[in-house]
């Protein structure tokens, strides 16, 4: 770059055209994450390969036209005064005062905004209605209000199966209607009876049964995941199968506890091994190295 | 009769110009107002320059309409539908209101992509911009989120579900997004308070913020002055009239403009 004197115009790098190879490389890489890893392999090494050919461009030249290291040696000493004067001081305690002052009205502010959603998360347990309404082997629609209080709000749907006793405990498998891709509903792949529902009274409100045949699992109507019927996932986007509710039955009655994930479900019906983790989020990997992405869970 | 005419129009510029003078002297806003408007642009700036004001004019029609709703609305889980139902239906002008602010929320979005496009075509992003650029980003993704809390608002099952997918999308993201999913909801699960959260944060946070961004952009455009287009002959410093005639790109044949005739008038 020549210098002409009297050119006050800021002193550019050249036009390059490294940026173009890189953006190119990064397209190719974001498209192959969708289609596939080799192409993805190949984008990264374009923009890699472009991106350190555009730093050394642009890095490059001011380091040549740096200062000599002399200049820096000689610049004077800083005048040296009285060390700590009281303008300085008034200065740093008016900041420091204002800095208090707006600590104190912002952060019980800030902390009422963000901290009760993560605190005093009370799981609900919901009565579902003696067990006599849930023939073995039979799959019941449920749904029901998490909180009575605000039934608007928190009506949710589970799959419900009787599957007759186990030791001597009526075994149930009971699967919440969250997608685990990004939370649609899922749907239960086969006939419903709509023409047998039945409301069952209890302290939790209006619970409905609705008989259901789902021969091909559950699919969700969103984009396609699609489950089998122990809720493991068998096609399409969920990161992982269906999350399950802990259930427990108190005087003949089935009541419903707190959420958990599955990994795994191996064999079916009461003799199933689930592989329990703790509640994770739809889209939130629970397994694999993707799962290091969400290492601490807040409280549900 | 002549003299007394003036006098008389003498008098009544002096009786408009009082107050005006009255308050620049206090304030200097007349001044400022003036600076704002009447300052000077390239004299090839063109049409494709009006988005920016066409994006601020969508904004400020979503303030008013907006202001408006929230006379109306209520943003509770129980109340939130029919307040709107009773806005549409109910309510003299609601229909008119409503749509109003739900169809321009669109507008306004997609004149802040064509603002953008035109930057980025023109080069107006390049030195010393760069700032307003980065402020133009922030203000389409406050202007994003502003989309998203809103669509909330009517709570009907497509607003329900539609927020639920959105969240739980936040909710991918690493290490903050099971936070950020908790925070955006108020909760583990979208619940009484969600609704009111995300009014508060569409009516009051987020139209905060986008006018303070907005604020700083138009501060920048005044400061830095706005670019000329390409293919401006003026900004390449180029003469006009050295140049044959700017060629237009007819299918057929070249406009008459080509075939000689000066668009400007000659200096």
């Amino acid at each position: 770059m020549e210098e002409r004197p009297g050119d006050d115009r800021q002193q550019l790098p050249p036009p390059s055209l490294w940026p173009v190879g890189f953006a190119v490389g990064v397209v190719c890489l974001l498209v192959g994450l969708v289609i596939s890893w080799p192409v993805a392999a190949i984008g990264a090494a374009i923009a890699l390969v472009f991106g350190f050919l555009w730093a050394r461009d642009v890095t490059g030249r001011p380091t040549a036209a740096a200062p000599p290291p002399d200049e820096a040696a000689a610049r004077p000493e800083p005048v040296t005064g009285e060390r700590f004067p009281r303008s300085r001081f008034l200065e740093g305690a008016t900041l420091g005062l204002g800095a208090v002052i707006g600590a104190i009205v912002t952060l019980p502010a800030a902390g009422f905004a963000l901290l009760p959603g993560f605190l005093k998360q009370k799981a609900h347990n919901v009565d579902l209605g003696p067990i006599s309404d849930f023939e073995e082997n039979k799959w019941k629609i449920v749904t029901f209000a998490r909180d009575v209080t605000n039934p608007n709000v928190s009506r949710r749907t589970a799959f419900v199966r009787n599957n007759g006793l186990l030791d001597g405990v009526p075994s149930f498998t009971v699967i919440s209607n969250r997608c685990a891709h990004v939370g649609c509903p899922v749907q239960p792949g086969g006939p419903v009876f709509e023409k047998d529902e039945k409301t069952v009274k209890t302290d939790n409100g209006d619970v409905l049964i609705t008989p259901v045949l789902p021969a091909a699992g559950f699919i969700c109507p969103c984009h396609g995941g699609s489950y089998d019927q122990e809720g493991n996932r068998i096609a399409g986007p969920p990161v992982r199968g269906l999350d399950r509710y802990e259930f427990d039955i108190v005087n003949g009655r089935l009541i419903l506890g707190d959420l958990y994930s599955v990994l795994k479900v191996e064999g079916s019906g009461k003799t199933a091994k689930i592989e329990k983790v703790e509640l994770h989020g739809p889209g939130q990997h629970a397994d694999g190295p993707e799962s290091w992405l969400y290492p601490l869970q807040p409280p549900h | 009769m002549a003299a007394t005419k003036s006098e008389r129009g003498d008098k009544l510029q002096a009786a408009v110009m009082y107050p005006l003078d009255w308050l620049e002297e206090r304030s200097g806003i007349v001044g400022g107002i003036r600076y704002f408007l009447f300052r000077n642009v390239p004299r090839d700036s063109s049409w494709w320059h009006t988005l920016g004001s066409a994006t601020l004019t969508a904004f400020l029609v979503q303030l008013v309409t907006g202001v408006i709703l929230a006379m109306y609305y209520k943003p509770s889980p129980a109340e939130a539908h029919s307040s709107i139902e009773h806005i549409q239906h109910d309510l003299w002008g609601g229909w008119l209101v409503r749509g109003m602010h739900r169809w321009g929320a669109s507008v306004f979005i997609i004149l802040m992509f064509m603002h953008m496009g035109r930057v980025f075509l023109f080069g107006a992003y390049k030195y010393p911009r760069e700032l307003n650029w980065i402020v133009g980003v922030l203000i389409l993704a406050t202007g994003l989120f502003e989309g998203l809390t809103g669509y909330l608002l009517p709570f009907d099952q497509t607003a329900y579900w539609a927020t639920v997918v959105a969240v739980n999308i936040n909710g991918t993201a690493p290490f903050v997004g099971p936070y950020l999913a908790t925070v955006l909801r108020g909760g583990a699960e979208i619940g009484p308070d969600t609704l009111a959260r995300f009014y508060s944060i569409h009516m009051l946070l987020v139209p905060g913020a986008l006018i303070a961004l907005i604020g700083l952009h138009l501060y920048l455009v005044v400061r830095l002055g706005i670019t000329s287009p390409p293919w401006s002959k003026e900004a390449a410093g180029v003469e006009p009239d050295d140049e044959p005639p700017p060629a237009r790109s007819g299918l057929v044949q070249p406009g008459p403009r080509a075939a000689g005739v000066r668009r400007r008038p000659t200096e």
